[in-house]
């Protein structure tokens, strides 16, 4: 073997080890902030944290349960404004239209999937919390609506065309018409598909800040109004995080566990539906 | 005639109810109008920011863009740190993260063992799934204080001379630099996921005839797979750069948040998304207000044209129907 | 006329049934002549954007009998049958000239709903595709069900004839409850063919129904096409021979989208009288 092979073969070993060493980089983040989330956050989790609204700034304790059930409920108005657009816009990619509009309408859903999340809290802010003089859950949750949308549309039209013509065909030889076959049997076939898109869009929008910042605001107390403030975990965690006192500092810590395993019970439930399909 | 009539129990198909004419109009009108949101958001956007911004763009014209001040008393206001910070946050974020991300897809996709692939893709997508808010928890209270307490103190000891060096370090570790860090560990998820896409695209026929010609490993992916990628591989650095430019929490935790600029890494400095996500809430006065709008139209707009940059760019290669979240 | 094409028209000895005597079913010269007609196509051309896949075609169908449309791959056969239930309209960038009749009226007439034909002429395609979602009962109801039909007697009382037509009953009435999928290849289609009956249409088109099907299962559908004829007209094609000759009385050879020639059966397998139909029938081409 010449002394150039030689180099040659060096050479492709010492690629590999420099890939190897890019993964195992990318993968130490992700252990950190997790040995980081488990130490800091589990320690400063008890019942407390569950159970109680915050305490006035510079006082021990108090918790964060109003912050978890506002996230919650920011979801579900997300769901609820979000997902009925996002789904039939998916349908009439993968049903009805041409491939010149479809062509445009996903571009300007991947382009929207782009746009840094804090625009779409200003403009929420611009066209409801003004007008109704005030910050709101309903404004936050619309915010993060504006995220699903593009995000749903293109799963859904994703999972839809892999459902098999031949079954639309059987549908339209029956004389069904078309869209009670696309809702009763298209639908049906890919609806663990469309969970699966669903669920990972809340599971982008549960730790989103940014866009709730200046609509839903956050709050030290119960809400009992779409129409007024609401907490949520991702504000929580900001303000205790670059608070002076400590104790808060804990709390964001124990905060940010919390959303972390919404995160992933939501992503988890995500992959066990889609194993459960390809076994099926 | 070729219709139906209507008795309760059709003997024949002829004896089905009429279908009703309207009921496919009607609903691909509903999806249409439902998939033109898409259309609407743009323009809901464009609207609202324009119209915000107005004040602000009458006011100070294209100046806004080079100036650099930011004083809120003396209604001063100019844009030029903020599109500063951006950038050299963004740059460094792609710096780190392309050849780390492209390093990845690679191994995922040509050396890893195949049980490995699986599990490696998945803790890719847990790390996308890490929200923002967190990065940045970690970043203040992990990352930060150790990068000024070991890298830093030593960068600024034997290379202050560098400009991008200079001190004096922040006590706290807060600058542009840690920004760029945290900004590239965000972006690693998306710009390996579709580089590793891209890499898969590439026909195993092109991999197969370097082999045939006898070369190593990494010859087969210089000669066959990276030059035959470059367009796709370049469209996944410019995505990142897409979402580099828009993060918003995490930078606005660790940057500093200071509106001045330095030729130095190691000060603190801003960006346009964290300088919204500060002040929009309190903004004080109207002035200051529009121009944070204008700050807005000027992020969208770059996002949007980066965004669109890397869209053409992987459509190259791009298989319909592949996903990019 | 070979010795090969004899051979072909003789009912095969595996065939379940005796295969249909086409010569008392239909008189020797135009088939259509006495029958009645259940489509009368009338220069039909049919287009794929540039490319024309039907050329001129005039044909006349008869009504409660077996038709079976052959020729080799890529001849129009398929075209042709979709053509009959206005399925070919969903094609994008196909379209068509000419007219077709469906009992005196025309199928694409300006008032006439293509799911209303649709219903009338049922369609079985060449594999089989039972809803994955939905259950065997639910399957052979969901056209009567989502055309809106409601009367829980009714939709029980046709679900056990329409599986007794399609020869299912037996085998799956322990077991309506399961998917559809669960059953085996030539069953599936049986309940595609038992879906596409519960409707009741007058007419009944299938697409080579048995090609992906095992030669008992196959034997099967075959005794079921010949159980349908009493009551429904059936266009079936096929690049089976063998099959056309068992189950047909008339049969439509088609060449490179031209109907090359119409006949009963046993006409055009022993007795061709166009030179191309009879080197396709003697196993020359195709
Ligand atoms: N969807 C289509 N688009 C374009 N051409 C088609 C399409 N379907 C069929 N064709 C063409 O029309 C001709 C007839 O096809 P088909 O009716 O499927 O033939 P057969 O069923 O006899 O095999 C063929 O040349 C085929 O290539
Ligand atoms: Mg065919």
């Amino acid at each position: 073997m010449s002394h150039h092979d030689q180099y040659r073969k060096l050479k492709s070993t010492f690629m590999s080890v420099l890939a190897v060493f890019c993964a195992l980089l990318v993968v130490l983040p992700l252990i950190l902030v997790f040995f980081y989330l488990l130490k800091m956050g589990f320690s400063s989790l008890n019942l407390n944290f569950f159970t109680k609204v915050p305490t006035a700034a510079g006082e021990n304790g108090g918790g964060m349960a109003n912050a978890i059930v506002g996230t919650l409920e920011l979801m579900g108005l997300a769901l609820i404004m979000g997902v009925p657009l996002g789904l039939l816009g998916g349908i009439f990619l993968s049903e009805h239209g041409s491939e010149r509009t479809n062509g445009w309408i996903r571009f300007g859903a991947d382009v929207l999937n782009g746009v840094p999340s804090i625009v779409w809290g200003m403009a929420c802010y611009t066209l409801v919390v003004v007008p109704m003089g005030g910050y709101s859950a309903f404004a936050g949750g619309l915010a993060l609506s504006f995220i699903m949308v593009p995000l749903v549309l293109r799963t859904t039209e994703e999972v839809l065309v892999l459902v098999p013509h031949a079954y639309r065909e059987a549908g339209l030889a029956l004389g069904i018409p078309h869209w009670k076959i696309t809702v009763n049997i298209v639908l049906r076939t890919a609806f663990k598909g469309i969970v699966t898109g669903v669920l990972l869009g809340l599971g982008r929008v549960a730790g989103e800040t940014a866009p709730i910042l200046f609509t839903a605001l956050g709050s030290t107390s119960w809400n009992h109004s779409l129409k007024e403030p609401i907490a949520a975990l991702p504000i929580q965690i900001y303000y205790y995080a670059i608070s002076p006192f400590e104790d808060q500092n804990r709390q964001a810590w124990a905060g940010a566990l919390v959303l972390i395993v919404i995160v992933f019970l939501l992503s988890t439930s995500v992959r066990m539906i889609s194993n459960r399909r390809k076994r099926a | 005639m070729i219709t139906a009539s209507n008795p309760s129990l059709p003997a024949t198909a002829a004896d089905l109810p009429e279908p009703k004419r309207w009921g496919d109009r009607l609903f691909k009108t509903i999806t249409f109008l439902s998939a033109a949101m898409v259309g609407v958001g743009f323009l809901l956007v464009a609207y609202v920011l324009i119209q915000g911004a107005w004040p602000a763009i009458k006011l100070y014209g294209w100046s806004f863009l080079s100036n650099t001040h930011w004083n809120p008393v003396t209604d001063n206001y100019g844009a030029l740190p903020f599109i500063v910070g951006t950038l050299v946050t963004s740059l460094i974020a792609l710096l780190i993260a392309v050849p780390l991300s492209v390093g990845t897809a690679i191994f995922l996709t040509d050396l890893a063992p195949l049980w490995m692939r699986q599990p490696l893709t998945s803790v890719i997508e847990m790390l996308a799934a890490v929200p923002s808010v967190i990065w940045g928890l970690w970043g203040l209270f992990v990352l930060m204080p150790w990068l000024h307490d070991v890298p830093y103190t030593w960068l600024n000891k034997h290379f202050s001379f560098i400009p991008l060096f200079a001190g004096p370090i922040e006590g706290s570790g807060a600058c542009i630099l840690t920004a760029g860090i945290i900004v590239a560990i965000m972006i690693l998820p998306i710009v390996t996921s579709v580089s590793r896409e891209i890499l898969r695209s590439v026909p195993d026929l092109q991999r197969e005839a370097a082999y045939g010609l006898g070369a190593t490993r990494w010859e087969v992916t210089r000669i066959a797979v990276l030059s035959y990628a470059r367009r796709g591989l370049m469209g996944a650095a410019v995505l990142g750069l897409g979402r580099a430019l828009g993060e918003t929490m995490a930078v606005t935790m660790v940057v500093g948040n200071s509106p001045k600029i330095h030729a130095s890494l190691l000060q603190p400095g801003w960006t346009l998304a964290s300088v919204i996500a500060n002040q929009f809430g309190e903004a004080s006065g109207e002035i200051q207000r529009s121009v944070l709008y204008e700050i807005g139209l000027v992020l969208v707009g770059v996002t949007i044209l980066v965004n669109i940059g890397a869209l053409i760019l992987i459509k190259s290669i791009e298989t319909p129907g592949s996903r990019r979240t | 006329m070979s010795d090969q094409a004899k051979s072909v028209a003789d009912s095969s000895p595996s065939a379940p049934t005796p295969a249909p005597q086409p010569g008392s079913a239909s008189p020797a010269s135009m088939p259509s002549a006495k029958a009645e007609v259940a489509f009368d196509i009338q220069d039909l051309s049919i287009f794929y954007g540039k490319t024309q896949a039907i050329k001129n075609v005039h044909l006349q169908i008869p009504a409660m009998s077996v038709t079976a449309i052959i020729g080799p791959s890529g001849c129009g056969k398929s075209t042709a049958l979709r053509a009959l239930n206005r399925m070919h309209e969903l094609t994008p960038g196909a379209r068509h000239t000419g007219k077709i009749l469906m009992k005196g009226e025309d199928l694409y007439g300006p008032h006439v709903d293509a799911t209303v034909v649709r219903r009338r002429v049922g369609m079985v395609f060449q594999k089989s595709n039972p809803f994955p979602t939905l259950s065997i009962s639910e399957n052979v109801l969901v056209g009567l069900r989502l055309n809106g039909v409601r009367d829980k007697a009714f939709l029980n009382q046709r679900l056990e004839e329409s599986l007794r037509m399609s020869a299912l009953w037996d085998e799956v009435k322990d077991s309506l409850n399961r998917p559809g999928t669960s059953l085996s290849g030539g069953q599936q289609q049986r309940l595609c063919i038992a879906r596409a009956l519960a409707v009741r249409p007058e007419i009944l088109l299938m697409d080579e129904p048995c090609s992906a099907l095992d030669p008992i299962a196959t034997a099967k559908v075959e005794e079921l096409i010949h159980a349908l004829k009493s009551q429904y007209t059936v266009v079936i094609v096929t690049h089976n021979m063998q099959q056309a000759a068992r189950v047909s009385e008339n049969t439509a050879f088609f060449y490179m989208g031209s109907l090359i020639e119409f006949g009963p059966t046993e006409q055009i397998f022993m007795n061709p009288k166009n030179p191309q139909t009879e080197a396709y029938v003697s196993g020359r081409f195709g």
